[in-house]
C-alpha cells in the first residue's frame, strides 16, 4: 500500500476529525461481539478511577510538522501540517518546571521535534535547569537538510537520551510503513549517531529503538526482538544501541484509517480486547505523565492529545495554569483506544510496562 | 460460509473441543501451551517451524494463526516464505525418495 503524501487533514480526510475517531472506536463490535467498555474493564480491576502516582515526566509534543508521512502516525504529522509551538509557550513550560522539581524528565516529540525553529532553544534551557531531556528523533531529519547534520553533536552536548523509530531491521518492513528509502537514511543516521558515542557502552549516552508492528499485528516480546535487532544491525551495518522498546500501534488517526482501510480494525480491536492485562493497566504511562500539546493545552497522553480529550474537567487545562499538584490528583480520561497500551506485555514511550 | 467445510469463524472455537472431552481437552491444550513456550528454541523459532508444518499438513486454520503468529513473534517475510519452501522441499523430497523404492522395483521386474 503506497504512502500518501500529504497529511489526513490536508486531504480533508474524515479520520482528521477526533469527533469522528471517537465515534468509530465506540462503535467497534456491534451486539453480542461489542466490546466491553475501557473504563468498566478497570473496575472491574479495582483501577476505576484511573489517578496518577504522581507524574515525574512533562511530554511535550512541540509540533506536527515532520519530514515524513508515516502510515501509522497517530499525530497524523507531515511537513503540511503547520501547527508548532511558539517560543512563548515553550517559556510557560519551563515555567511549570520551574515549580515542579518532580518533573525530572522531558520527554520531546512531535512531528520532527527538531524541525521546531525554537528547539534548539528549548533544549538548552531545559539542561540548563538539570532535566533529563529525550528526544524522539525520526532519525531521517539528521540527514534531511544540512543545517540538521549536527543534531547528533547538539544531543550530545546536552546529554540528551534520543529515542528513534526503526519498525524493522529491513529495507521492505522499514519503508513500507515510513516511505521509501526511509531505512536506509535511518541506517546513515544511527551510524551517525554513533559515530557522537551514542549507544557506545560506556558512553553514558543512551541510544534506544522503538519497534512498532509494520501492521494488523501485536508487537514481539521486547526482549526476544531486542536481541534479534542487536544482531542484525550490528552484523549488517555495525550499528549498536541500548534498549528497544516495543510499542502497540493505538487505533488513532492514519493508524485508525489504515484498520479500516485494510478491513483489519474489528479484529485488531478484538485481539487487544482479548490480551487485556491488568499488571499493564495498573503500569500505562499516563499515571506518571503529563502532555502539553503545540498549543499548551493538556492531556493525559499524546493519544488522548491527537484526539482532543484535554485532561479532566476543573483541572488545569493549559500550560500557564499549571499545578502539579492538582494535575496529580485528576482522574485519567479514558476511551476505547486505551485498550492499546494495556494489550499483552503493555504499551508505553518506554515499551513494555510489565518487564 | 455454510457450503464450505472450512469457516474462519471456527479457529477461534478451537477450544471448544473440550466440550465433549474435559480431560484430554485439558491436557491438550496445556501441552500445546507448554510447547511453544521459549526453550532450547525461541518463541519466533518455533512460531516459523509451526508455519512450515501448517503447510506441510495444510491446514488453513493453522496457515492462518501462524501467518499471525510469525509477524507477532518478529519474523518477517523473507523468513516466512523460507519456511514453506523448508516445508515443501520436505514435501517434495518426500516424493521423490520414493522414486528409489520405484526403481528398485523396477530392476526387479525388468531384464
Amino acid at each position: 500500500m503506497a504512502i500518501p503524501v500529504k497529511s489526513l487533514k490536508a486531504q480533508q480526510h474524515q479520520f482528521a476529525d477526533p469527533a469522528y475517531q471517537l465515534d468509530v472506536l465506540r462503535h467497534a463490535g456491534v451486539g453480542e461481539n461489542e466490546f466491553p467498555a475501557f473504563a468498566k474493564r478497570l473496575q472491574e480491576h479495582g483501577l476505576y478511577p484511573l489517578r496518577p502516582i504522581g507524574a515525574s515526566i512533562l511530554q511535550v509534543n512541540v509540533g506536527k510538522m515532520c519530514n515524513q508521512t508515516c502510515r501509522h502516525c497517530h499525530v497524523d504529522a507531515g511537513p503540511d501540517r503547520k501547527e508548532i509551538m511558539t517560543r512563548e509557550t515553550m517559556q510557560l513550560c519551563l515555567d511549570a518546571l520551574a515549580q515542579s522539581p518532580q518533573l525530572t524528565t522531558v520527554d520531546l516529540t512531535g512531528g520532527a521535534p527538531e524541525m521546531n525553529p525554537d528547539f534548539r532553544w528549548f533544549v538548552e534551557r531545559l539542561s540548563g535547569m538539570g532535566r533529563q531531556v529525550i528526544v524522539r528523533c525520526n532519525l531521517t531529519i539528521i540527514l534531511a537538510n544540512k543545517k540538521y547534520h549536527d543534531l547528533p553533536l547538539f544531543f550530545k552536548k546536552h546529554g540528551m537520551q534520543v529515542v528513534s523509530s526503526l519498525p524493522y531491521f529491513s529495507a521492505s518492513r522499514t519503508d513500507a510503513q515510513r516511505g521509501d528509502g526511509v531505512f536506509e537514511k535511518s541506517i546513515k543516521a544511527l551510524q551517525m549517531l554513533n559515530e557522537a558515542g551514542y549507544g557506545q557502552a560506556g558512553s553514558g549516552l543512551m541510544l534506544d529503538l522503538v519497534y512498532n508492528p509494520s501492521g494488523a499485528f501485536l508487537p514481539a516480546s521486547q526482549k526476544s526482538l531486542e536481541a534479534e535487532f542487536k544482531k542484525r544491525l550490528l552484523n549488517g551495518y555495525g550499528i549498536v544501541f541500548n534498549q528497544l522498546f516495543c510499542i502497540t500501534n493505538l487505533p488513532v488517526s492514519r493508524y485508525l484509517d489504515y484498520l479500516v482501510e485494510s478491513g483489519n480494525y474489528s479484529s485488531y480491536m478484538e485481539k487487544l480486547v482479548n490480551a487485556f492485562n491488568p499488571t499493564a493497566a495498573a503500569n500505562v504511562m499516563c499515571r506518571s505523565t503529563i502532555s502539553v500539546g503545540w498549543d499548551g493545552y493538556l492531556y493525559d497522553c499524546d493519544f488522548n492529545q491527537m484526539l482532543e480529550l484535554k485532561v479532566q474537567p476543573g483541572t488545569p487545562q493549559h500550560i500557564r495554569d499549571f499545578n502539579l499538584v492538582q494535575l496529580d490528583g485528576r482522574s485519567i480520561m479514558l476511551n476505547q483506544h486505551c485498550y492499546g497500551c494495556t494489550a499483552g506485555a503493555g504499551s508505553s514511550c518506554g515499551g513494555e510496562t510489565t518487564a | 460460509m455454510d457450503n464450505t467445510y472450512y469457516n474462519p469463524a471456527d479457529l477461534k472455537k478451537f477450544g471448544s473441543i473440550s466440550e465433549l472431552q474435559p480431560e484430554m481437552g485439558r491436557k491438550f491444550f496445556d501441552y500445546y501451551g507448554e510447547v511453544f513456550k521459549e526453550g532450547a528454541l525461541t518463541e519466533r523459532e518455533k512460531a516459523l517451524i509451526a508455519l512450515a508444518v501448517s503447510h506441510a499438513v495444510q491446514c488453513p486454520y493453522c496457515i492462518d494463526a501462524y501467518t499471525s503468529d510469525c509477524l507477532e513473534k518478529g519474523a518477517d517475510e523473507n523468513q516466512m516464505m523460507e519456511a514453506v519452501h523448508v516445508a515443501a522441499a520436505i514435501k517434495g523430497g518426500a516424493a521423490l525418495v520414493h522414486g528409489v523404492q520405484m526403481m528398485n522395483k523396477i530392476k526387479e521386474l525388468t531384464m
